[in-house]
């Protein structure tokens, strides 16, 4: 990286790379895997394996707008519509092979985490199956109980280390540990750097513009083993920590007036961002104050466990919110509200994750009933866009605006 | 001092409506056209609400509905829950719930005790359970919407519209015609499915008495039965759902010169 790079640059200029590197390692005969978002992707480049994520590719094929030809082609191959746009995306990639989004080469190995989602299971079977190439599972069951179980810290370990011995035999190398403790070590920073950045939007102003979580969420995904990954976050902190110190807040003057948008109100987003209306939902939110601070996104990626300790690596890759019990559901959200000064909550119904849909009025109810902030529930979709409509956004985002200047008492 | 007056047009997808107020919030002009955004409807209310109350100008407007945000004359835009919110109280200041269906949207809104918008749901994105759902009906069924009401009266319990979608319903409501269902039947069938789809947007709020309906569906009669009926409670209905939001703005309009 160039010297006195902001971390903006950093990020496109990491980005752009990931991209790129991927087809070179495809190029130079190296094994590609592609892997879900929050995967033990530290085994992948402990054995040198280049992962890249679909999941990733296929919210920046949405964010392009280019979504609808992928998914009209999926449907056209008989996928329903009902199924996650993200997997008509990529199953759909998986044969076009080509998007102005950049590139990922085909895969060699399909290495799937259950964390983040339960279905995931079937899109990536679908893709092993018709590329006829391996597939390891990391099949982590949800954690009806408050805590990860002892039970399940073992079952999730015994495929940590089952999947060591099958790298090993898919590779013919041997896996070296040295390796895999300094990718641990690199990921962890990575992780604590990510989550830092993230928490300077506790301040009042907040000097982070949430939707940014968005856009530097990418190489959190793509990058979180690396060196480079690890010095984008840590510089993104110091410039959030150093606008905080200036008590600078989110958005930069307006360029015709001169005028700094103030931070009328902060929420949060719960669920997956609504790529191919980034910008309709970013200003529509900033049009009538309103910075979307956090979202349950900085706590997926801080995946925090000592060096060499493998049970507390199968605990981390257990705990996403999302395959963690309705308690802890809510109390993450509450939690949320508290800590960042909420005044609203922003959910979106994703018409594509049935997982995040299914306790979405439960959990609104509970943490409203518990912190008395107001929220909304907006239909929407990850990527397909259809399932959006701008107007119905801003009606039910300016309700918002009404209830918490209501509940403020303005 | 001259008279002080105030306008709320509230432009949905299907109607317009406007209503003047004085300086004592009593209606001095209404008008409503069924036409909505994106028509000559928003300007001919508001004439018509002018000639009515026989003045040229007023104080403050408020834009309130699906057109709001087109409507660049507003001293001020705000919601349709907050102003449906705001009419209904005003009207029967007793109230706590409003149900709001209209051309596009069905809403249940709670209301806090002075006026405001406490919680509200809204149904998701699909015409199941809104007025475009009966315009489909009584287009099925060949009778005008405002005759639907009249029609079900004559009904029996028995057809059930299950569908969610509303497409999928005109099929359904065309398979049950074509089984020789009576349409008296079919009609009573399609409110009770708009009344079970209030029940479970209601479920998330909750329905604490008294109860308003609000909105252009409400003018039907057997709509509001359907609805008392599903929920168990007693429904209030305006004497002018249609224009509640519209009024609910005017008196928005009224706030903005306190």
């Amino acid at each position: 990286m160039e010297a006195n790079m902001t971390s903006k640059e950093m990020l496109n200029s990491l980005l752009a790379a990931h991209y790129e590197n991927a087809e070179k390692a495809h190029e130079e005969g190296k094994l590609v895997a592609w892997c879900t978002s929050i995967s033990p992707q530290e085994l992948l480049e402990t054995m040198g394996i280049y992962a890249v994520y679909p999941e990733n590719h296929a919210a920046a094929i949405g964010a392009r707008k280019q979504a609808p030809d992928f998914i009209n082609y999926s449907e056209s191959n008989g996928y329903s519509v009902d199924l996650c746009s993200y997997a008509r995306v990529n199953l759909a990639y998986m044969d076009i092979l080509q998007s102005e989004a950049g590139n990922i080469p085909k895969p060699d190995l399909i290495w799937c985490c259950s964390n983040i989602c339960n279905t995931v299971l079937k899109w990536y079977e679908d893709i092993a199956k018709e590329l006829d190439i391996p597939m390891i599972v990391f099949d982590t069951p949800f954690n009806h109980s408050y805590e990860v179980t002892d039970q399940n810290v073992q079952y999730i370990k015994g495929q940590l280390l089952e999947a060591i011995d099958k790298l090993e035999e898919i590779t013919g190398k041997k896996f070296d540990y040295d390796k895999f403790h300094e990718i641990m070590d690199i990921s962890r920073e990575t992780s604590i750097w990510w989550k830092k950045a993230s928490l300077t939007a506790r301040a009042k102003p907040s000097p982070l513009d949430g939707f940014e979580l968005f856009n530097y969420m990418a190489t959190i995904v793509c990058m979180r083993g690396t060196k480079e990954g690890r010095d984008l976050y840590k510089l993104w902190y110091e410039e959030l920590t150093e606008k905080a110190e200036k008590g600078l807040g989110p958005w930069k003057a307006n360029k015709e007036t001169g005028i700094i948008p103030e931070e009328k109100y902060r929420v949060m987003w719960d669920g997956i961002a609504c790529w191919p209306y980034l910008g309709v939902t970013y200003k529509t939110l900033k049009k009538y104050g309103i910075n979307m601070v956090t979202s349950t996104y900085p706590d997926s990626w801080y995946i925090v466990y000592e060096t060499g300790d493998l049970d507390g690596m199968a605990k981390c890759y257990s705990s996403n919110y999302v395959n963690r019990s309705l308690d802890f559901g809510i109390n993450n959200v509450v939690n949320i509200v508290n800590d960042f000064s909420l005044d609203g909550i922003v959910f979106h119904s994703n018409r594509s994750c049935k997982l995040m849909d299914f306790r979405q009025f439960e959990v609104q109810r509970q943490v409203e009933a518990r912190t008395g902030v107001p929220s909304i529930i907006f239909d929407g979709d990850q990527t397909d866009p259809r399932a959006f409509n701008e107007a119905q956004f801003e009606t039910r985002v300016q309700a918002l605006v009404e209830m918490m200047e209501a509940r403020k008492g303005k | 001092m001259t008279e002080k007056y105030y306008l709320g047009i509230d432009i949905g997808s299907s109607s317009s409506k406007a209503v003047i107020i004085d300086g004592d919030a009593k209606i001095v002009g209404e008008k409503i056209i069924n036409l909505g955004t994106g028509s000559r409807g928003p300007a001919e209310v508001i004439l018509g609400a002018f000639e009515q109350a026989g003045i040229t100008e007023v104080s403050k407007t408020v834009a309130t509905g699906y057109g709001r945000i087109q409507f660049k004359d507003a001293d001020k835009q705000m919601t349709e829950i907050s102003c449906h919110a705001k009419g209904v109280k005003h009207l029967v200041p007793t109230a706590q719930t409003v149900i709001d269906i209209g051309g596009q949207d069905a809403k249940v809104i709670r209301i806090a005790p002075d006026g405001k918008v406490d919680n509200f749901v809204m149904n998701d994105k699909c015409a199941a359970g809104t007025g475009r759902f009966l315009e489909v009906m009584a287009r099925v069924l060949d009778v005008k919407i405002s005759e639907l009401s009249d029609l079900a009266e004559k009904g029996q319990s028995g057809v059930t519209i299950s569908s969610t979608c509303t497409v999928f319903a005109e099929s359904e409501t065309i398979s049950q015609l074509s089984g020789g269902s009576k349409i008296e039947d079919i009609a009573l069938g399609s409110h009770k499915s708009i009344a079970e789809k209030i029940v479970g947007l209601a479920g998330r709020v909750g329905l604490v008495d008294d109860i308003v309906m609000s909105g252009g569906v409400a003018l039907n009669a057997s709509v509001v039965k359907a609805v008392e009926e599903a929920t168990g409670h007693k429904i209030i209905r305006v004497p002018d759902p249609q224009g509640a939001g519209a009024l609910g703005a005017a008196l928005y309009a009224r706030d903005l010169d306190k």
